[in-house]
């Protein structure tokens, strides 16, 4: 216990003595599934007024964990102390009880309510006759709001509010219940980086309130920036703790992959070949217009812009999603005409969506099935399915990007988030494309399923492939692009390559203050 | 380290299935119902004498074989997240065209023609409206379920045509041989036929792709609104065969022809355990829940239940058969 400052406060706050109760702390929770063992002797300990982060793998089973703790999931052994004494959340309401609570990625609100309702759905102040009493409602919902910084009117309709905002409703609603443990599951996710900012303004005023905070996240600048403690997970144990002041990144990789990844971007010479697809003039309505540029066989071609700079749209479209009001294509130099993602998949363009969820993964059908869905008229005979190959193929793909699954018959709803993306990463490439567009191929992805995901990249190139990646991390698209195209309001900002390439050029162009410059 | 690969190090092989097929089968939801089937079965064989007689058996199929083949077509479209409710309705319209062509003096070949190409046409009509403008096909369908009734009244009101080829009553009426009925064999093809196309072709691959999840089966090049069409048009050629083999037996058509049937073949199909949220479900049992209907009526009529008592019957069935599954999950966790 060398240090007492926190990294990132400035020196303004203390930690608490490593004496102090933990408000929570769980004793070898175990939790097995059928054919996978999910938690497997952990432990965990959340202090009152410290933030603990939660780092792991896809998979490692951070959110079997946090299921367990908010009451969904029971542990078949271990036991769960809160304030040192046993205690049983066998039940959402049990979790709620005991005063602890979850903000989700993809925080579950309601639109059509105002922002004191879904503050206060469930338990809702009450007046004459068990009436809901609303005046007391919304004058409590905007003394929360107000604690915390945010200026938000509590009778204002939820559908009005951005994600920032409605984040501080779930925020304020894990308030409304005067939590003292608050799990947050990739806050950071959705949020822009002034936002993320008033996020740990948040987390710091929660810290002050001497509540616990539990933090899960993928990016390491975060966690060094706002975690006092960490605790390291990999395939279902716990595998490390500690407090932040006396780890490094490193450490905390090497803990979570279980060996040294000194290298995060493959090593690659790019054996750049015949021109693939040429686009010409491709327009659309109102998402971009004038879009031309060719790529080559074996070349990584980035996509750099804001966010609403027209990327994924004019990948959609490129795929047949969406027709262009304008412009041409041609692949082998010959001119096509893709009016679906049939003619795109029958032409070898590929797209692997970013809304994997809604657009890339069928839950419900087993992982094979869901490998196997674009290949189906190759590996088919006469129309009829031929199950033997079904297997094989996607076993083959799943296998080279290391997916980790009980079976191939599994639902692929049931995977984690980072073998989801595997498994629609081995969908599309098992139709054996020419192009491949990738819309942020490891957006939410661990670091582990990072790396195996840009191996697999520059594999691809490396075999002839192109690939479009689309993406919003400036070191992705350094570290694997062999030339950057920057999109600005719908049209083409700059195309970059070799010295042209930093992090300077790729924001400037990004934000248009490319022109004054120059 | 620069040819460090991390996720090459542990490549291992992934089973196929955790369980064989045989096993899965064996805890499915048609297990369950043929269980149910034979339970059935027995209890009709100890409460009536004549029940075991072939003739009164092969009699009984007749309850349920027509609806049973618009149920097989019904079934892909539900699970692939649309519905027909016009099939009944399609019937009468198609028995009408018949009996109007009848007795116009053409032949029994020429009226089976008549007849499917008029399930194909609605069918037809249905499909363009749900994949061509986007509506939902429950409102689109209750909708041609009053227009294609509609029509067959206003060309018959309340006469009825009659006087139908001799040769035309062997499809409702002919065996095939011995006991089996030819609508029985009818029934029993096109249960082989659609079982195939649902579970052994890319065509019922994308059937389910799509009733999971629309967009991602989209995403995967799947052409989704044709493959709606191709069930829309499917069901109604069916409700086209359906129409034949019982204006056949019948030997006469009225508008009121197979009033309420559309809600019978639902049934069906949602005993078969197809979700009728889309998605899941399977031919083999919806071909047993046929039987356990047509069952559960036949055992019933030869105890003298009245008809209102039937639908009781049936209706506490599927609740049971519905919930049923839900309460085994609860038990065992």
């Amino acid at each position: 216990m060398t240090s007492d400052i926190l990294p990132g406060t400035a020196g303004t706050v203390t930690v608490p003595l490593p004496e102090a109760l933990p408000i929570l702390a769980l004793r070898g929770v175990t939790k097995t599934f059928p054919g996978v063992r999910a938690l497997s002797d952990v432990a965990l300990e959340l202090y009152p007024g410290q933030v603990t982060a939660l780092i792991g793998e896809n998979g490692a089973g951070k959110s079997t964990l946090v299921k367990i703790l908010t009451g969904i999931y029971q542990p078949d052994g271990g036991e769960i102390l809160v304030d040192g004494a046993p205690a049983r959340l066998d039940s959402p309401q049990a979790a709620a009880a005991a005063r602890i609570t979850a903000i989700h990625q993809e925080t579950v609100l309601f639109d059509d309510l105002t922002v004191a309702e879904n503050i206060f759905l469930g338990h809702a102040p009450r007046g004459r006759f068990g009436l809901i009493d609303r005046a007391e409602m919304r004058r409590r919902a905007g003394q929360i709001l107000h604690e915390l910084g945010a200026r938000i009117d509590p009778g204002q309709p939820l559908r009005q509010l951005g994600i920032a905002a409605r984040h501080l409703v779930a925020i304020a609603r894990a308030l409304s219940i005067e939590a003292r443990v608050v799990i947050m599951d990739e806050p950071t996710a959705a949020l822009s980086h002034k936002e993320i900012e008033e996020l740990y303004t948040l987390i710091e005023r929660l810290k002050a309130q001497g509540k616990a905070i539990l933090f899960i996240s993928h990016k390491f600048d975060e966690i060094f920036r706002i975690a006092d403690r960490y605790t390291v997970f990999r395939d279902g144990q716990m595998v490390g703790a500690g407090l932040i002041a006396e780890a490094s990144e490193a450490d905390l990789v090497r803990q979570m992959v279980g060996r040294d990844v000194s290298q995060v971007f493959p090593s690659r010479t790019p054996r750049i070949g015949a021109p693939v697809l040429q686009v010409e003039g491709y327009a659309h309505p109102t998402e971009f217009a004038d879009i031309s540029f060719t790529l080559r066989a074996g070349e990584i071609l980035g996509f750099y812009g804001l966010v609403g700079a027209g990327r994924s749209e004019f990948c959609q479209a490129l795929f047949g999603m969406t027709r262009p009001s304008a412009g041409s294509l041609r692949i082998d130099g010959q001119p096509v005409a893709i009016r679906s993602p049939a003619d795109a998949v029958a032409h070898g363009i590929v797209y692997v969506p970013e809304d994997r969820g809604r657009q890339g993964a069928i839950g419900a059908m087993p992982i094979f099935q869901n490998v196997t869905l674009p290949s189906l008229a190759r590996i088919s005979r006469n129309g009829f399915l031929r199950l033997a190959e079904e297997f094989r193929l996607a076993r083959d793909y799943c296998e080279r990007l290391d997916l980790r699954a009980a079976s191939l018959d599994t639902p692929l709803g049931t995977l984690s988030g980072g073998n989801q993306q595997k498994v629609v990463i081995a969908k599309w490439l098992a139709t054996r494309p020419r192009v491949i567009i990738l819309d942020e191929p490891t957006k939410g992805i661990d670091i582990g399923s990072k790396a195996a995901v840009h191996e697999f990249m520059a594999e691809l190139a490396a075999q002839g492939l192109a690939v479009i990646m689309v993406s919003s991390e400036i070191p992705e698209i350094l570290g694997m692009s062999d030339r950057v195209i920057v999109m600005r309001e719908g049209r083409i900002a700059a195309e970059l390559s070799g010295g042209d390439l930093t992090p300077e050029t790729l924001v400037r162009h990004a934000a248009g203050i490319g022109e004054t410059w120059e | 380290m620069t040819g460090m690969n991390p996720t090459r190090a542990a490549v291992r092989t992934i089973p196929d299935r955790l369980e064989s097929p045989a096993r899965r089968a064996l805890k499915s939801w048609e297990t369950l119902l043929l269980a149910v089937a034979l339970a059935i079965f027995i209890a009709n064989s100890l409460a009536s004498p004549y029940f075991l007689d072939p003739w009164n058996l092969s009699d009984a199929t007749f309850n349920f074989t027509e609806k049973a083949m618009i149920a097989f077509a019904m079934a892909l479209l539900i699970i692939a997240g649309e519905i027909d409710l016009s099939v009944a309705s399609t019937i009468a319209l198609a028995s009408t065209a018949m009996g109007a062509a009848a007795q116009l003096g053409v032949g029994t070949p020429g009226l089976v023609a008549i007849g499917l190409a008029v399930g194909l046409a609605c069918g037809a009509f249905n499909g363009a409206l749900v994949t061509g403008l986007g509506l939902p096909s429950i409102v689109v369908t209750i909708g041609t379920m009053s227009l294609y009734r509609g029509i067959s009244y206003i060309v018959l009101g309340d006469q009825a045509y009659r006087g139908y080829p001799a040769d035309f009553a062997w499809f409702g009426q002919g065996y095939a041989f011995w006991v089996i009925s030819a609508e029985f064999v009818l029934f029993a093809l096109f249960a082989l036929l659609f079982g195939i196309l649902l579970h052994a072709t890319n065509f019922g691959r994308a059937v389910y792709a799509i009733g999971n999840n629309a967009t991602a089966a989209a995403f995967s090049g799947i052409r989704v609104g044709r493959v709606k069409f191709i069930l829309f048009l499917l069901t109604g050629l069916m409700s086209g065969v359906a129409a034949v083999c019982l204006t056949s037996r019948l030997g006469s058509t009225r508008p009121s022809i197979a009033m309420g049937w559309e809600l019978e073949v639902v049934t069906m199909v949602v005993l078969g355990g197809v979700s009728i949220l889309g998605g899941a479900g399977s031919i083999p049992g919806v071909v047993i829940a046929a039987f356990v209907m047509g069952l559960v009526t036949f055992g019933l009529g030869l105890l003298n239940v009245p008809g209102i008592v039937m639908s009781i019957v049936i209706g506490a069935l599927l609740i049971a058969v519905i919930a049923l599954p839900r309460l085994w999950r609860k038990w065992r966790g």
